[in-house]
């Protein structure tokens, strides 16, 4: 069988454009989820990663916390969060925050380490202050790097936020899973499609976003 | 990069057949030999009527290996017919819904040879037994409450009230004719919105009580209808049909004494019982496995 | 009356045979994705033009979300574990070829003409220098798609219970035994940790010549 068949039979089925079930809606509780998911990753990871960066410490407890948030699995959190907490948003956001964290975190304190310590040093020697010399020095340099790692973890959340549909939630994940236990592949291939567009489209969103927001001089190939 | 792939699928197929055969605990996939592969599909009930039958077969010195919890008809259905599966639980009436869906037996006699007429060539049905346990629309106290539902009310009577209410089953209830097809076409029901749970269990209990569906497809032989003070409506237009579970058999893969074991298993197993056994495991969280041997031993079958 | 590490009967396995499938159903597709990816990596450094159509190709692969490629293969391959084990080594392929190409082309121009004047060929220059010197590029990749293996073969539970210790989370569901799914969670993160650990052991062991700081990434 043709996975492109499929997908066009699921994209040409006007039944699959309107109402509850419709891809406008599940799109919109796909990205819901997803941004609500990176905003908290980023409202921890992002402050954690500059101070750890701008002052060099807490590395190896960082590479810690980084090694079992990726070894917790994601599928099994939600579970468990499901089992403990019951419906709601909340059991899903955890193993999505969870898997989003450690890439920000951790790519964000690299970012600042690396940074070229002459013009940290004389922006020092110009008398800056500290919060000064990070927010104007340090992370207009580290930008792209902060960029690529809020990037895997935008990926990473996409995709897995199909998995929410097993605890009866929205999302492009119902029509993976409604296509398992109906056995229709039109939906499962209609949702991977979808899923996977999406996280395409985040990819270019971030490229556009650092073309936008990157320093000329600071801009740096591949 | 097609050919890639499909390297990695030859180097993980092969490493991993290269395993198997080494090793014991994992079951090969076809049924072989003169092991016969008891499957279930993924809710309690299921899995359990599975130990039941497979104890009952290894009483008579037959070789078993159990797949449990596999996933809905429309998986199984497929397993057990390629030989998979040799043999499965079914409920007779939403296997013959799934096989066809304007059949409408008015006994369990004729539900059976209506399923024999369209079953694929290579399976056959065992005796009935006199067990029912039957999908549902069943609604809420609150919900039974707020529009005057009660036992004798019949879904019908949601004619002008499915509208505002959620009705939540199994993700494959929202494609069966024994499901939202069924009542839309038998009863005209056009509920708010259908919200994807589980097949009777955990999800649609807690979705229920928590009222974050008002209605929902609960098996008759739960013991949480009766606790939680759920209200299971009437189906005079018998969408729900008959639901007598009865073994579906890979044809060939179960001796004449392996069916007589099954038979003398379905002549002792009513309605009473299974709710009795399903509520050893799902309430008194007892191993389905230990539940079927005492029953077994209990009804001298073992 | 149920312990920890009791399992109900229908997980068919006792706690050390799940956690034995589970690195079984992990770790294959790693290996399998090791092997496949290194004559591609080389294949990108020699061609340089065939890397970004390759980039381009593993990165839609890997947007693909894990669930959907269960799926999907289910049609070829039945609920088995190598329907659970294809993706599984297609997301490693996606992680170390970078890994691989980016530790190669990192190997200075000058140290490969200090090996060629030794008299060095492309194949012993291949394997005596730009592979030794990629190993740590090589462990980095290899750690990522360990760790992530280990936790996406639990997702195989869904299609009929291929996900070894990830079908602990469907009993504890259904039986009302949350501990069962603690003890899942728990043991496939402690899985992913020392695997981590043992590879970050194989790299200082592999390259004696770093310096031994705390592990970076």
């Amino acid at each position: 069988m043709n996975v492109l068949d499929f997908a066009r039979a699921f994209f040409s089925d006007s039944a699959h454009w309107h109402g509850y079930d419709g891809i406008p809606t599940r799109f919109a509780e796909h990205v819901g989820f997803s941004l609500e998911a990176l905003l908290i990753a980023a409202a921890i990871g992002l402050p954690v990663g500059l101070v750890t960066g701008h002052y060099g410490r807490g590395g190896n407890a960082l590479a810690l916390i980084a090694t079992a948030g990726r070894a917790l699995p994601s599928f099994g959190l939600l579970v468990l969060m499901f089992i403990w907490i019951g419906f709601g948003l909340l059991p899903v956001m955890i193993p999505l925050v969870v898997l989003a964290v450690p890439p920000i975190l951790v790519t964000t304190y690299e970012a600042i380490r690396s940074v070229d310590p002459s013009p940290v040093d004389a922006a020092r020697g110009m008398g800056m202050p500290e919060a000064r010399v990070l927010f104007q020095v340090e992370v207009p340099v580290a930008l792209p790097l902060i960029l690529s790692g809020l990037r895997t973890a935008a990926i990473q959340i996409v995709s897995t936020a199909t998995i929410a549909a097993y605890v009866s939630l929205g999302g492009l994940g119902r029509y993976i899973i409604d296509g398992l236990y109906q056995k229709n592949y039109e939906k499962v291939v209609g949702g991977a499609t979808l899923t996977a567009g999406l996280a395409l489209a985040t990819l270019v969103l971030f490229w556009a976003a650092s073309r936008l927001t990157v320093s000329p001089g600071v801009r740096r190939s591949g | 990069m097609v050919a890639l792939a499909a390297a990695t699928a030859l180097l993980a197929g092969c490493s991993s057949k290269g395993d198997n055969s080494g090793n014991p605990l994992t079951d090969d996939s076809k049924a072989s030999g003169d092991t016969v592969v008891v499957g279930s599909n993924n809710f309690p009930e299921s899995t359990l009527l599975a130990d039941i039958y497979g104890e009952a077969l290894k009483a008579k010195g037959i070789k078993v290996a159990y797949k449990p919890n596999i996933g809905s008809r429309e998986t199984t259905y497929g397993l057990i017919k390629n030989g998979s599966l040799s043999v499965l639980p079914e409920y007779n009436g939403a296997l013959l819904a799934y096989l066809d869906k304007n059949a409408k037996p008015k006994t369990a006699d004729a539900t059976t040879t209506a399923i024999e007429a369209k079953l694929d060539s290579k399976l056959t049905l065992l005796k009935p037994a006199a067990a029912q346990s039957k999908d549902s629309v069943t609604v809420n106290a609150a919900t039974a409450k707020k529009y005057h539902l009660t036992e004798k009310s019949s879904i019908g009577d949601l004619k002008d009230l499915a509208k505002d209410l959620v009705i939540g089953a199994s993700p494959e209830f929202q494609a069966r004719q024994q499901g939202l097809v069924g009542l839309k076409s038998v009863y005209g029901l056009e509920f708010k919105s259908f919200r994807a749970l589980d097949a009777g269990g955990p999800l649609t209990q807690e979705a229920l009580k928590k009222d974050a569906v008002q209605a929902a497809d609960l098996f008759t032989t739960d013991a949480t209808i009766s606790k939680e003070k759920f209200v299971v409506l009437q189906d005079p237009k018998n969408l729900f049909g008959f639901e007598n579970v009865q073994p579906l058999v890979y044809k060939g893969a179960l001796s004449k004494k392996g069916a007589a074991a099954l038979d003398a298993v379905s002549a002792k197993l009513d309605t009473a019982t299974l709710l009795q056994l399903d509520t050893e495991v799902q309430a008194q969280h007892k191993d389905p496995l230990d539940v079927a041997r005492a029953w077994l031993k209990s009804a001298g079958l073992d | 009356m149920n312990g920890f590490f009791d399992l109900p009967s229908d997980l068919q396995h006792s706690y050390l045979g799940l956690v034995g499938l589970h690195l079984r159903e992990a770790l294959i597709p790693v290996l399998a994705g090791l092997i496949v990816s290194l004559p591609v990596a080389q294949l990108c450094v020699r061609f340089r033009w065939i890397y970004p159509p390759v980039l381009g190709i593993t990165t839609v692969l890997y947007a693909v979300p894990s669930l959907a490629f269960f799926v999907v293969l289910i049609d070829y391959f039945g609920q088995s574990e190598t329907t659970v084990m294809i993706p599984l080594a297609l997301y490693s392929l996606v992680v170390l070829v970078p890994a691989i190409v980016d530790g190669v082309r990192s190997v200075p121009q000058e140290t490969l003409a200090a090996a060629e004047a030794m008299g060095l060929g492309a194949v012993r220059r291949y394997f005596q220098v730009q592979l030794p010197i990629a190993v740590p590029a090589i462990i980095a990749g290899l750690r990522v798609a360990t760790v992530s293996s280990i936790s996406l073969v639990s997702v195989g539970m869904l299609i009929g219970n291929q996900g070894a210790l990830g079908n602990m989370l469907y009993d504890a569901q259904t039986y009302h035994r949350p501990a069962l799914a603690v003890n899942s969670v728990l043991t496939i993160a402690v899985l992913g940790i020392l695997a981590d650990a043992v590879l970050v052991l194989v790299r200082v062991l592999l390259t004696p010549w770093m310096p031994r700081k705390g592990a970076t990434r």
